[in-house]
């Protein structure tokens, strides 16, 4: 639909054709506007019927899940589903296993990632540079190829089969990422806001803690929930590494959900949401900052 | 944000002469090292975890590492020999074909599609544009297990809502069509999970980088009667080329390594039509304990990787040093 150009005639037209020129470029512009809307909710449908599907299947009866004719509203919900899930063997260990492996890795790496991007934004020193090519640089590292050695180192060590090997190694894959984000967030709060700080009389760490921390909060909540996230979906070294299903993520927990007697797909269904129920709560509360944190500046250059 | 540049500031406070005051020396060597300080702890992190197993891969990829090794816990150098074994093995050069056309499928699916839905959410008014966001975020936010096995459903070869639809679409009877007996269907389900997945992440990206466009440079080329995708292509899109180049660079080097998708769907037990590289150095080590193997075919993976994250990190380096 190229809208050409319907104002030029207009001057020097009759003012019966002007009027009429005027009425079809206005509904021509509410008719576009109309087709936008509609390829929107399009999208939005296509995008959005798995993640339904998931969460109305979760709350169908089986017989209505058992249908080739597919039940598109379960009028009739029942938790039936969810109680099965729930009461599946393992799964409250892994909701256990999976709570300790996430706010152990979102404390440590909080910590470690800002004591970095404080040297890395407020600090001039000799590798400054390297070092921030290496962070980048082990964000392209795959995590797939790594899994051989660290399987094989860390069983050297006796790290296998334990939650203390699966925090280590995912906090090492948020750090480079926190380690960037937190950097962009430090680089944003005014020098002269620390000097004047230090000029009343604060130390550098008196300024740190009443000037700095508060104005980097949402940074780190920005970077806690990123790492929340990342813990939460992992699931190749969780699976190798956590063999014991006492100690399985929940996302180890659902990839075994399979029995030999075929899927039940209610209760996987209803565990499947359990799963991504957190994330989803997490994911809408930062996923702007998350964006934009990724590429910030990117234009501005 | 307010851009400053604070080497100006600091080369003027170093120009000032040195005060002749000893006891603050002391001081002084020691603020030297407090960014040291600060970085050590992540960094000793990062080497531990990341820089020595990329040692180890590499001295395992030169040795025979099989299970009796795995007990031993010490390899037998063999040189080359995996690496000649690998690459002379015809079986390999299929599923680097297949991880190469998977790869640049899936990425010019996630790109292109990305594109046009970031567009669409310009587009779009207030109401519209935070809906469909918060459908995105929902996708988004979907972990790769949990997603894997609603498609799983939703393809089920009895009571999947995929055979249905087709069906009463009148393409024909899907009735009991299981999608993954011919591969390239199944290839196709799994594109669908990987590039339905990655879709938010870029098209919420490119909106991001959509709004900091400068809205005259729009107009002014629409009054000069420039389409939509003159507009696109002579503004839009160079000006937000750097943020094209991140996303697909990134988007190459998450598609390339795809495993998860691949192994969940096929029932964690693959079979060779439905193998990536990742998914055949995985079986190689995990399955057949043929370690060293694996280890040579994981290293050719991290080698073209690095090709590609070159571009990647040129491009972030540049922008770090704009700030």
């Amino acid at each position: 639909m190229t809208a050409g150009t319907p104002v030029a005639p207009a001057p020097s037209a009759p003012a019966a054709t002007r009027r009429r020129v005027r009425l079809t470029a206005g509904r021509r512009k509410h008719g576009r506007r109309v087709l936008i809307n509609v390829v929107g909710l399009l999208v939005f449908a296509v995008m959005v019927f798995p993640v339904y599907w998931m969460v109305s299947t979760a709350f169908k009866h089986g017989q209505d899940i058992l249908a080739y004719k597919p039940e598109w509203i379960p009028l009739d919900a029942t938790l039936a589903n969810f109680s099965d899930a729930i009461h599946r063997a393992y799964f409250w260990d892994a909701v256990k296993n999976s709570l300790i492996i996430v706010s152990s890795v979102v404390g440590l790496s909080l910590v470690l990632a800002f004591l970095a991007a404080l040297a890395l934004a407020k600090f001039r020193f000799y590798g400054l540079k390297a070092f921030i090519v290496i962070i980048i640089v082990v964000q392209m590292v795959p995590l797939n190829a790594l899994i051989i050695p660290l399987y094989i180192s860390f069983s050297g060590v006796h790290l296998t089969n334990t939650l203390l090997g699966v925090i280590v190694t995912y906090m090492t894959f948020v750090l480079p990422f926190a380690v960037w984000t937190l950097r962009g967030f430090l680089h944003g709060v005014p020098k002269e806001l620390e000097e004047a700080a230090m000029v009343d009389g604060s130390t550098r760490f008196g300024a740190f803690a009443r000037i700095l921390l508060p104005l980097v909060g949402p940074g780190l909540v920005a970077t806690a929930i990123f790492a929340f996230i990342q813990a939460w979906n992992e699931f190749i070294i969780a699976y190798v590494f956590l063999s014991d299903p006492h100690r399985q993520t929940l996302g180890v927990w659902l990839a075994y959900f399979t029995t030999q007697r075929g899927t039940d797909w209610g209760p996987l269904m209803a565990g499947a949401t359990l799963t991504a129920l957190p994330v989803v709560i997490f994911f809408l509360l930062v996923h702007r900052r998350i964006a934009f944190g990724l590429t910030a500046g990117a234009v501005r250059g | 944000m307010s851009e400053r540049f604070p080497a100006v500031p600091a080369p003027a406070a170093e120009l000032l002469p040195p005060r002749p005051r000893r006891r603050f020396r002391a001081d002084r060597i020691a603020g030297r090292l407090v960014p040291y300080g600060l970085v050590v702890p992540a960094a000793a992190v990062i080497c531990a975890v990341l820089g020595y197993p990329l040692y180890l891969l590499g001295k395992l990829s030169l040795e025979k590492y099989d299970l009796e090794q795995v007990l031993t816990r010490k390899g037998v150098w063999v040189g080359a020999a995996n690496y000649t074994k690998v690459l002379g093995d015809s079986e390999f050069w299929h599923v680097v074909g297949r991880t190469l056309i998977f790869t640049t499928v899936n990425v010019s699916l996630t790109m292109v599609l990305g594109t046009l839905i970031a567009l669409l959410l310009a587009a779009l008014g207030r109401f519209m544009r935070l809906l469909l966001t918060t459908g995105l975020v929902l996708v988004w936010a979907m972990p790769v297990v949990v997603s894997v096995n609603i498609w799983l459903w939703m393809v089920d070869y009895e009571f999947g809502v995929a055979n249905w639809t087709l069906s009463h679409l009148g393409l024909g009877s899907f009735r009991h069509h299981d999608w993954f007996v011919n591969p390239w269907s199944g290839w196709g389900v799994i594109t669908a999970v990987v590039v339905w997945g990655a879709l938010p992440f870029v098209a919420i990206t490119i909106y991001a980088g959509l709004t900091q466009v400068p809205e005259e440079l729009v107009e002014a080329a629409a009054i000069d009667g420039a389409g939509g995708w003159r507009v696109f292509r002579d503004i839009t899109f160079p000006i937000l080329k750097p943020i094209f180049i991140i996303l697909t660079s990134l988007s190459i080097i998450w598609d390339f390594q795809v495993f998860n998708q691949v192994w969940l769907m096929r029932d964690q037990r693959p079979t060779s039509d439905y193998y990536l590289m990742s998914v055949y150095s995985f079986v190689e080590s995990f399955k057949i304990s043929h370690y060293g193997l694996g280890s040579a075919i994981a290293l050719i993976m991290v080698a073209t990787m690095l090709v590609v994250s070159f571009v990647y990190v040129r491009q972030m380096v540049k922008l770090g040093e704009v700030r």
